[in-house]
């Protein structure tokens, strides 16, 4: 049988391989390895066998540290067991690895390899993970492509279950991980080949059953534990061995044949580079490139990295070598040399003192180099950089590759015009919108080509940092020789930009080579298009010889019925012009794709994009390109004109897509970062903004409460102030008495807002004359920008209100107060932003924020720019983000901290009582800082202090001085998803809460772990699907406010801002003035819900309507007086769970495709919710004291 | 004395002329079960919607594509893929084939579409699926102020046509009575193949919800009033059209059936009356029926079927008269 050649990315190949050999996964997401948790988890709930025609059994964990644990017990009870994970996920589980490996059983890991988080967190690939586990008795397998992620997959499936020892089986995230290339499957006959059944009869045998009885995992003394430590060498000694007979075997299969080590290059060499991973195949191509223009130079694949084979190592270099350059994808500050570097260099100077080593020139000198941390570009150019420098007198011994390193001058300079681009490979380039499908075209084009043709095809995907408005840029190579390029593209043939708004903000055409062809997706056709371009587009077409076609797709998508998803029509012009297939058999060949990816969901999805791919070529036109740039148009700017000083030198490079050509100096060197920065990326992505009717409008302060992107806010000031106001701009009197003598605006930042549309659909006010109009209308941003932006400038330059003299515990009060949360790039309509930003609003300028990882991490702290600002004062939201798993301990330490140096700082003020006076001391000391005018009252004292004590000047002064802020009232918040608080950071939550310290936990619980793209938590409701629940969650939501108030002592708060805007204000405000601990766990809707984000706020209405969401709040200091503590804010349920359970997507999937499961879970979650409601109502009525208080330390 | 309550429904033999009517209580087969429990003697299926099926399809591709390819952590998307959808009709279909395994009554088929390759494709696949009949529901608001009636008249007919060449089975269309010329509009849409007329549909009403100012659906249930509509439109076709007429809006009692019935209705439709009061409704007006044809010496529907049509009524011209006038007068002076 002919083994299939399938197109798919990295973790599907390996993943397909770890299905078929598994019986137990245990899993847990983190990317970039959740895609093949995902996978398993489909495949199984489909009903998809492992080899021995059973469903292997999936299962998420709380954590990787769980994850871990399962695979432990697993493997001990018999099971052949494996998991998937990266970066920190592989930390947590190196306890277990050490037992596992300890105990030499059998099972695989599988790494898509991450970054380690350090001075900042990566989403991205190099070897930081799996170098910090090569210690713990794991065997290590390299795969360096995703024809190798598959392959090397089933190597060490198949090498483990003889061998005995664990194996962790990796490759590079994202390069490897999300790379999709044309691949040979391998079939089930040949896994069973591999796989030996005696030896999984062995494992079975050494599993833990009554039936025959062991003890395992001991205590053991310093009789025994080293000499047991040592019984299982033989098994490590024999890894190796058994590693090559399997590659043999394989090969035997396939005919790919590997080795431990795999030399390739010049018989001859001198110069050789060793190296593991993706990098191997820029590698590869720099020494073919150099060997055929006669080099002597080659190169060493790792492929079984641990246990390290000496013997094969040596036998793979070249007798004739005399320098080797070591790349190491991974650093080790400190260390005399990175991991892979040492066993070089330790392999060959045992050969030699052991008399062993036989290379001609003895032993050669080796350098070691890092190169491509968290994903950096990694060329061939660079591989011969390394090469050049082994081969110099005297070389640098440490060295780094694709970075300028102007500090420690560690890195080598490469030749950015030497290439290996050879004219066999078709290379493209597509710039599109996350929304608007060009990534997920380009990669069916990638299995169209590969699949439909001889030819060889790969296609990789770069994001950018942002949810909402980002960009896509799509890399295409296709031909008839074999890429192996690991890098992306530099001289493209073909360009296609899917988003004609890019034109003005990005350098489209600046990777286009000479006489390359380029598309363009234009509402304005062959005529109107050229005068619209920038001049920099214009000079490029002229100037390389471009070939310029342009396509209205989005006219071609409408009249199909596909809305704004132009990418089929893309797809089909992109195919006519490069010319890969005959017209005809193009389209029939996409139409086949589209029918392959979208067939099941339904013949209308099909029959609207084969419309489209019909519709496309006739809308293609050629532009007439005149001889001369004549536009007046410029790019735009990254940044505006006047910014700060490190905006304009780093954060604007970043913002331009530049961030490669910072230099090593230009970056922090523990990664702070100032604050208040995104006000300066004014992405522009909206393509209607709200536009305010003074007339209609009510003053209901709900627009700026909801917004996501603190991008329409409420300004209540003096009149006068209008005197400076731009013409058209507009005022009204406040409704209420709130702001006596005031007027107000209510103003859209039309370069921030993202056109979500949220509070459009709050806007409670109607027009008596029209009824659909409101005080605020989506409208064309065009129309309105100039104004708008006048408007907005000015807007700014109101002073803002006196926080003193506002109620900030009311809706309006809060709105009133200016957002230290804004233009947050989360995603357009984000269910979480509000909420921070109002806690922003309340108290931004005493507040130090700990983040976990998640959404809320990377809309808040990815670079280039924070959303997190500042004050006209200057003071603001201090921020940082540790990791997932530990967020409520990481802040509870902020609390301790802040609270041991206001001590610290009373009595550095106490010693200078002489000087400050007793008086003020006191004051000081005795402060009330309850109250807004409590603080600006303290803030006034801190003030004279400072003067008095500088002016006064003593050690003693200044030793008081370093510690005077901190007797400025400080708000610690703790932020995070639901994965956090309900899953991987639940033990730390509990403890924390449990710490009676003042500390105040906001849960955005979006019941869903989001940033990662949408896996089941404990959060996830009963009768939802979500990745890892895909049959439909069967257990009900854990009620985490319930397991809070079980301390009686912990102010608890469940909040939903669309269902009760009071109610969230007021919770947020009582949780924070507790002084003890706090937890809002605030609902939070998201896209993984299956909803229209514009409509999120009619959503929590009717998910509390429902009783699906009660509100209340539980408040421990009513303990204490007659009241009830817990007040239940929610009335009784208007609705049935089901209608609200039909207009979300999640609940509302598994009602189509599995009605019975669906109405039995439906039935049961209200069953959930009724139980719930009848609990709430007993606790409404019950009175509770306090809890013992806590005796004394 | 025994009457006779069989009739025949295109060609269709059925035991009385009581059937149910497309509603919610046929959506399940349990309901189905219930309804021929209860003597329907025929059921019409509720209506498979193309344009719901479009609709529903594409949201949830929307859906599932929604915030997709985003960024490089959820670059596939939020939601999980299954293996299968079921966004097409087949669960409909297999309800249809249940339906007719499972019940001795003839089950018939309804169809809405909006376009004629909708209709053709799915008419074909209920066809298969075994339905007795199909029923076309055309459902359909001329709006368009640019569209002649003639046009509108058109795309009835070509859909009619359309479904007629792709199917064996007998054939029903359900009609609003908004044509300038019913009569015509009913024989030409025989003509293009219909063996029934059901008249006729009720279109869904929109209500002005005054606290929110916001345009609501307000399904209200039929009531015996709103007989006199098809009841006039029955006997004036009533033979003068080649076709079963079935009478299907403000049929509650045995009254309401008897006159229907007298004006030349071949079955009645019941839907409000049984969402009302239940299907064993369908039991007690059977006995009324009986009754007032034993008190009235009747021995078959077949005998009192079109007994008082336009064409069998003393005054004939009572069914065309506009009564308006009469009726104004009548209840301005009433008789004392």
């Amino acid at each position: 049988m002919e083994r299939p050649i399938v197109t798919v990315d990295g973790n599907e190949a390996c993943a397909t391989v770890a299905h078929k050999l598994s019986e137990v996964i245990a899993i847990y997401p983190i990317t970039p390895s959740s895609g093949m948790g995902e996978m398993a988890d489909a495949w199984s709930s489909a009903g998809r066998t492992n080899l021995w025609r059973n469903i292997p059994t999936v299962i998420e964990m709380q954590s990787e540290g769980g994850a871990a644990g399962a695979c432990h017990g697993a493997i001990q009870a018999g099971a052949l067991t494996t998991t998937f994970t990266a970066s920190q996920g592989l930390l947590l589980m190196i306890p277990n690895m050490y037992k596992i490996a300890g105990e030499l059983s059998s099972g695989v890991i599988h790494v898509s390899a991450r970054t380690i988080a350090t001075h900042a967190l990566s989403i991205f690939g190099d070897h930081s993970d799996v170098m910090a586990v090569r210690q713990t008795g794991f065997a290590m397998l390299a795969s360096s492509s995703v024809q190798e992620a598959q392959d090397m997959a089933a190597i060490a499936h198949a090498a483990t279950m003889p061998s005995r020892v664990p194996f962790l089986h990796f490759f590079d995230g994202f390069r490897t991980s999300h790379e999709v290339a044309k691949i040979e499957r391998l079939l089930d006959s040949d896994l069973e080949a591999l796989m030996d059944r005696d030896a999984i009869a062995a494992h079975r045998a050494r599993a833990m059953d009554p039936e025959h009885p062991v003890l395992r995992g001991t205590a053991q003394n310093p009789d025994v534990f080293f000499q047991a430590r040592e019984a299982s060498n033989p098994y490590h000694d024999a890894v190796a061995g058994i590693v090559q007979e399997k590659m043999d075997a394989f090969g035997e299969l396939t005919g790919r044949r590997y080795h431990l080590f795999d030399y390739y290059g010049a018989p001859d060499a001198e110069r050789v580079v060793v190296l593991m991973g993706s990098g191997v195949g820029a590698a590869l191509e720099a020494i073919r490139r150099l060997t055929a223009d006669g080099e002597k130079v080659g190169v060493v694949v790792v492929r079984l990295y641990r246990p390290f084979d000496t013997a094969a190592f040596l036998s793979a270099l070249p007798q004739t070598v005399k320098s080797i350059a070591v790349l190491d994808r991974t650093k080790e500050p400190g260390a005399n040399g990175e991991p892979l570097y040492q066993d070089v260099l330790t392999s060959l100077v045992e050969a030699h003192a052991a008399g062993s080593l036989h290379l001609t020139a003895g032993v050669p000198r080796v350098i070691g180099g890092r190169y491509g941390l968290s994903s950096k570009e990694f060329t061939p150019a660079m591989v011969k950089a390394a090469l050049d420098e082994a081969g110099k007198d005297s070389p640098k011994p440490h060295f780094t590759l694709g970075i300028v390193d102007d500090v420690t001058h560690l890195s080598l300079a490469h030749d950015e015009e030497w290439d290996t681009d050879g004219e066999g490979v078709v290379r493209a380039l597509f710039f599109g919108l996350g929304a608007d499908g060009t990534v997920g075209a380009n990669k069916n084009s990638v299995k169209i080509i590969g699949e439909h043709t001889p030819m060889h095809a790969q296609g990789y995907f770069v994001y950018d940092s942002k949810k909402s408005g980002a960009m896509t840029v799509s890399h295409l190579r296709f031909g008839e020789e074999e890429i192996l390029s690991t890098y992306l593209i530099d001289k493209a043939s073909f360009v296609a930009c899917h988003q004609f708004g890019l034109m003005e903000k990005v350098d489209v055409l600046g990777r286009a080579r000479k006489g390359a062809k380029f598309l363009l997706n234009s509402p304005y056709g062959a005529e109107g298009t050229w005068d619209r371009l920038t001049r920099e587009a214009q000079s490029q077409i002229i100037d390389k010889q471009i070939e310029f076609y342009v396509v209205d797709g989005y006219q071609v998508a409408k009249e199909a019925g596909l809305g704004g998803r132009i990418n089929t029509v893309l797809q089909t012009c992109f195919f006519h012009l490069a010319g890969i297939l005959p017209p005809e058999e193009a389209k029939d060949a996409i139409k086949e794709s589209i029918r392959k990816t979208y067939g099941k969901r339904g013949q209308t999805v099909l029959d609207r994009n084969f419309a489209a791919v019909d519709a496309a070529v006739a809308n293609l036109y050629r532009v007439e390109v005149p001889a001369e740039a004549t536009s007046s148009k410029r790019l735009r700017p990254a940044v505006p004109d006047t910014v700060p000083d490190f905006v304009e030198r780093v954060t604007a490079m970043i913002i331009d897509g530049k961030g490669d050509l910072l230099p090593v100096s230009a970056m922090p060197v523990d990664g702070t970062f100032p604050t208040a920065t995104a006000q300066y990326e004014k992405r522009s992505i909206a393509m209607e903004i709200p536009i305010w009717d003074d007339e209609v409008c009510i003053d209901c302060g709900r627009c700026p409460l909801v917004c996501p992107h603190a991008a329409i806010r409420i300004k209540y000031f003096d009149a006068e102030e209008l005197e400076k106001a731009p013409e058209g701009f507009l005022h009204a009197d406040p409704r209420g008495k709130d702001f006596p003598g005031k007027v107000f605006t209510i103003q859209v930042a039309p370069d921030d807002c993202t056109g979500c549309g949220v509070c459009v659909n709050i806007c409670p006010a109607k027009s008596k004359e029209e009824v659909k109009h409101k005080a605020i209308n989506m409208e064309p941003k065009d129309d309105h920008l100039e104004q708008e932006r006048a408007n907005y400038e000015f807007f700014l330059s109101i002073p803002e209100v006196d926080r003193t003299t506002v109620n900030t515990s009311t809706l309006k009060g809060s709105q009133s107060l200016r957002p230290l949360f804004e233009y947050s790039g989360a995603c357009a309509g984000c269910g979480e932003t509000p909420y921070v930003k109002l806690v922003s609003q309340l108290f931004g300028d005493r507040m130090i924020v700990a983040n976990a990882t998640g959404c809320s991490s990377i809309y808040g702290g990815n670079l280039p720019t924070t959303p997190w600002a500042v004050d006209d004062a200057g003071r603001g939201p201090t921020w940082s983000n540790s990791l997932f798993e530990d967020n409520a301990e990481f802040g509870l330490g902020m609390r301790l901290a802040v609270d041991q140096r206001h001590q610290a700082a009373l009595e550095a003020l106490a010693d200078v009582a002489d000087i400050i006076g007793d008086d003020l001391l006191v004051e000081v000391v005795n402060a009330d800082q309850t109250s807004e005018q409590g603080i600006a009252e303290q803030r006034a004292r801190v003030a004279r202090l400072q003067e008095m004590l500088e002016k006064e000047g003593s050690p003693r002064s200044r030793w008081a001085l370093s510690l005077l802020d901190a007797v400025i009232r400080k708000s610690v918040w703790i932020m995070g998803g639901d994965g956090w608080a309900y899953d991987i950071g639940f033990g730390g939550l509990d403890h924390v809460l449990a710490s009676g310290k003042d500390v105040n936990v906001l849960v955005l619980d979006t019941e869903v772990y989001s940033n990662t793209g949408g896996q089941a938590s404990k959060a996830t409701p009963r009768a939802a699907i979500a990745k890892f629940a895909t049959a439909g969650k069967v257990t009900g939501k854990k009620d985490l406010g319930m397991i809070a108030m079980a301390y009686g002592n912990v102010y608890v708060a469940q909040i939903a801002m669309g269902a009760n805007m009071n109610q969230t204000v007021r919770a947020i405000s009582e949780a924070e003035s507790y002084s003890g601990p706090s937890l809002i766990i605030a609902y939070s809707p998201c896209i993984a819900h299956g909803i229209d984000m514009a409509e999120q706020m009619d959503h929590q209405k009717e998910a509390a309507a429902s009783g699906y969401w009660p509100m209340y709040r539980f408040d421990p200091r009513l303990a204490a007086s007659e009241e009830h503590p817990f007040v239940l804010d929610s009335r009784p349920p208007s609705m049935p769970f089901a209608d609200f359970a039909k207009k979300e997507a999640r609940f509302a999937m598994l009602q189509r495709t599995n009605p019975e499961t669906a109405g039995k879970l439906i039935e049961a979650a209200q069953e959930d919710i009724t139980e719930r409601r009848r609990l709430y109502e007993q606790l409404a009525g019950v009175e509770r004291g306090l809890p013992g208080e806590e005796v004394g330390r | 004395m025994s009457v006779s309550l069989k009739t025949t429904y295109l060609g269709l033999e059925l035991d009385s002329p009581l059937m149910a009517s497309s509603s919610p209580l046929g959506r399940t087969i349990e309901g189905l079960h219930r309804l021929a429990e209860a003597g329907a003697s025929a059921v019409v299926l509720p209506s498979l919607f193309e344009e719901q099926i479009e609709h529903d399809t594409y949201q949830m591709h929307e859906a599932l594509e929604y915030g997709a390819e985003t960024y490089a952590e959820h670059a596939g998307g939020f939601l999980p893929e299954f293996e299968a959808y079921n966004t097409g009709p087949e669960r409909y279909i297999d309800l249809v084939a249940k339906a007719r395994e499972e019940l001795s009554i003839p089950v018939i088929a309804s169809l809405n579409g909006i376009t004629t390759g909708g209709w053709v494709e799915h008419a074909r696949r209920l066809e298969q699926a075994g339905a007795s009949a199909l029923e076309l529901n055309v459902y359909f608001i001329a709006a368009d102020a640019d569209q002649t009636g003639a046009e509108v008249e058109q795309r009835y007919l070509d859909l009619v046509a359309a479904v007629r060449e792709t199917i064996e089975i007998p054939l029903a269309v359900k009609v609003g009575p908004y044509f300038s010329s019913t009569a015509n509009m009913a024989r030409r849409l025989t003509e293009a193949g219909a063996d029934g007329l059901v008249l006729f549909n009720r279109f869904y009403q929109p209500d002005i919800d005054l606290t929110e100012l916001e345009v609501v659906p307000n399904v209200v249930l039929s009531t015996s009033a709103e007989l006199r509509l098809p009841l006039r439109w029955i006997a004036i076709l009533k033979g003068r059209v080649d076709a079963s007429l079935a009478a299907t809006t403000g049929v509650h009692t045995s009254e309401d059936v008897l006159k229907l019935l007298l004006a030349g209705a071949d079955v009645t439709m019941m839907a409000s009356a049984l969402l009302r009061h239940g299907p064993e409704w369908i039991g007690t007006v059977a006995d009324g029926v009986r009754q007032w044809m034993v008190e009235h010496e009747y021995v078959s529907v077949e005998q009192l079927k079109g007994s008082m049509s336009q064409a069998s009524a003393p005054d004939p011209a009572a069914f065309e008269r506009a009564n308006y006038m009469e009726s104004l007068i009548t209840y301005a002076a009433p008789e004392v």
